[in-house]
């Protein structure tokens, strides 16, 4: 909504608070960032000035890669988050899409069900899920992640994809049953090939809540080669009252990376999956 | 239920086609519960099943790794007498209500300031939306290193600016470890805020705007009687969602602070872990988080009626 106003009123509406929330926003990666870079001399010195590195070095991720299990957490992380990201895929598209194109009697009922458990918070589960975990004897596998994840997942995929499939025209699933497709041939043939897009948002969401998790994963995982970053990160590298800075902004640096390298090449998807409403904050 | 569209002679004649199990697979009912039988069982293992087994525990005496004995309801009436559970739920109540009330505060400052033209605008709200997307525990020990007693960059930045030495101690201090979990929960989420909104905000008709300026309305008019009302869905939605998962946070508490000093950070979820996981009551633990179930309940109640009207 600029009208032909000077260039200062322009810095003063729109570049003064944008930049005000950028520096926000970022202020805390950038810390992360040259806190990994500085040597200990300069970390814990405070007669330097703090903003910049003097000396850089590379020595904290050196360490953080040879003598932390850093890149073990990192495989699992990743492991689990693509495993419980595809199981959640599969079965929220089983529940998505009777819901977004049949009509059946419980239809309704089950799309609140699902829409509730979605709502649902972790906390409200964690106590009973770690007994059962217990008696399945999976604690310290990462089955017991890739297990549970996706009831978190599943919920919001399908809620999403529901969402999405709805706007996809019905014609070519029609045409195709006229000319005698079962409604599972039109299903995989005609119908789900024209949802990548869909796929592409949930997967991302998915793949990033996996990534984010913590609870499950500080419960469940207490042995350090089944950790995940997060909980290895929070439960090895910070050693009783002695905080190993530079290790850590480093961990907390690469393990981010993941995330958002995704996210920068899908963020169109991100935003419009973000924008629908239907995401967790 | 027979649907109409297979009453359609073409249809009829390609149903007969088929062999009669094939038929049957194909009615809409049938095909629908088989489809999405598989999902629905793995949500009540995993959802439905622990959610009564967690009520059923909360009526034990149960120390982990040993059996339970069923007690009624004296792990609830111990909450109530616990004055750190009443705390606790004093603690989540101001939490839930004042990142809520500055994440829609600033998240709407975020989306007016973010619908103006301006170039490199996609990047900018790409970079915006990093603190949101970044695993939670993972920025705030980037947060936790800003408010390290000793080394903080935050205050070293105030005594720079002249605040009296050595600064304010976030952590160490009850009221302003507080403000703290406040302000990074805040960073956190209004990225969230400050992007749907703006979605929203691109959604109202430049017409509208010009409509009420000829009719002599100001800027603060236009926003308060055109964007506003505009938004209100959006904003109740939104707010709806982060208000669940504020209310049950635990990541970002326990990374921080563990819940202290003396408790004054210690939310529902951070609370109930203590006293299940640490303490190895599991049955207090479970009475601890159903604690939160009135309260999310009737959100989630609101949420999904108004989500289904949609």
């Amino acid at each position: 909504m600029v009208t032909g106003h000077g260039r200062l009123e322009t810095i003063v509406r729109v570049w003064l608070p944008v930049a005000f929330f950028l520096v926000l926003a970022l202020f805390p990666f950038y810390w992360m960032a040259i806190t990994s870079l500085k040597p200990n001399a300069e970390l814990y010195n405070k007669n330097v000035m703090p903003l910049i590195v003097h000396a850089p070095t590379l020595k904290h991720y050196v360490d953080l890669l040879t003598k932390s299990s850093f890149l073990l957490w990192t495989w699992n992380t990743m492991l689990v988050a693509v495993v419980a990201t595809a199981i959640s895929l599969v079965l929220g598209v089983m529940l998505a899409y009777p819901l977004a194109r049949m009509r059946f009697a419980g239809a309704g009922l089950i799309a609140m069900t699902i829409a509730a458990i979605y709502l649902v918070p972790q906390p409200l589960l964690f106590i009973p899920l770690a007994d059962v975990i217990n008696r399945l004897g999976l604690g310290n596998t990462l089955t017991s992640v890739i297990l549970t994840y996706p009831t978190m997942l599943v919920p919001f995929c399908a809620w999403l994809l529901l969402g999405y499939f709805k706007t996809v025209p019905k014609e070519l699933e029609e045409a195709a049953r006229i000319d005698g497709a079962s409604r599972l041939q039109t299903m995989r043939r005609i119908f789900l090939p024209l949802c990548t897009p869909g796929f592409i948002s949930a997967g991302i969401f998915a793949f990033t809540l996996s990534q984010n998790e913590f609870l499950y994963a500080l419960i469940f995982l207490t042995k350090t080669t089944v950790r995940t970053v997060p909980v290895g990160v929070i439960a090895e590298l910070i050693r009783g009252d002695v905080f190993y800075w530079g290790q850590l902004m480093a961990g907390a640096l690469l393990g981010s990376i993941p995330v958002a390298l995704i996210y920068s090449f899908f963020v169109e998807h991100y935003v419009a999956g973000l924008t629908s409403g239907a995401v967790k904050a | 239920m027979t649907v109409a569209s297979e009453r359609l002679p073409i249809f009829g004649q390609a149903a007969r086609r088929r062999a009669p199990l094939a038929a049957v697979l194909d009615r809409e009912s049938v095909f629908s519960w088989l489809m999405m039988a598989l999902p629905l069982l793995f949500l009540a293992a995993l959802v439905g099943y622990p959610f009564f087994y967690g009520i059923l525990l909360s009526l034990q005496d149960r120390p982990v790794a040993r059996v339970g004995t069923f007690v009624g309801l004296k792990n609830f009436a111990s909450d109530l007498r616990d004055p750190i559970f009443w705390q606790v739920a004093i603690n989540t109540f101001i939490y839930t209500g004042v990142a809520t009330l500055l994440k829609m505060v600033g998240g709407l400052c975020l989306a007016l300031a973010m619908n103006q033209h301006f170039r490199m605008k996609n990047l900018v709200r790409a970079l915006l939306l990093l603190p949101f997307i970044v695993p939670t525990v993972l920025s705030t020990v980037a947060w936790l290193w800003m408010l390290d007693p000793a080394f903080s960059v935050v205050n070293r930045l105030l005594v720079a600016l002249g605040w009296p030495k050595p600064g304010p101690s976030w952590l160490g201090n009850p009221i302003l470890a507080m403000v703290s979990i406040i302000v990074i929960n805040t960073w956190r989420g209004l990225p969230f805020y400050g992007i749907t909104l703006l979605a929203g905000l691109q959604t109202v008709p430049p017409e509208l705007y010009e409509a009420a300026t000829i009719d002599g309305a100001g800027g603060w008019q236009r926003f308060r009687f055109v964007t506003l009302p505009l938004l209100r869905p959006i904003i109740l939605i939104v707010t709806l969602f982060s208000v669940i998962f504020t209310f049950a946070d635990f990541q970002l508490v326990y990374v921080l602070t563990h819940g202290g000093p003396q408790n004054a950070t210690n939310l529902f979820a951070t609370y109930a872990f203590d006293i299940a996981m640490g303490a190895g009551q599991l049955g207090l633990g479970a009475s601890i988080a159903l604690a939160m179930l009135p309260a999310l309940a009737l959100l989630i109640v609101a949420l999904t009626i108004y989500m289904r009207r949609n």
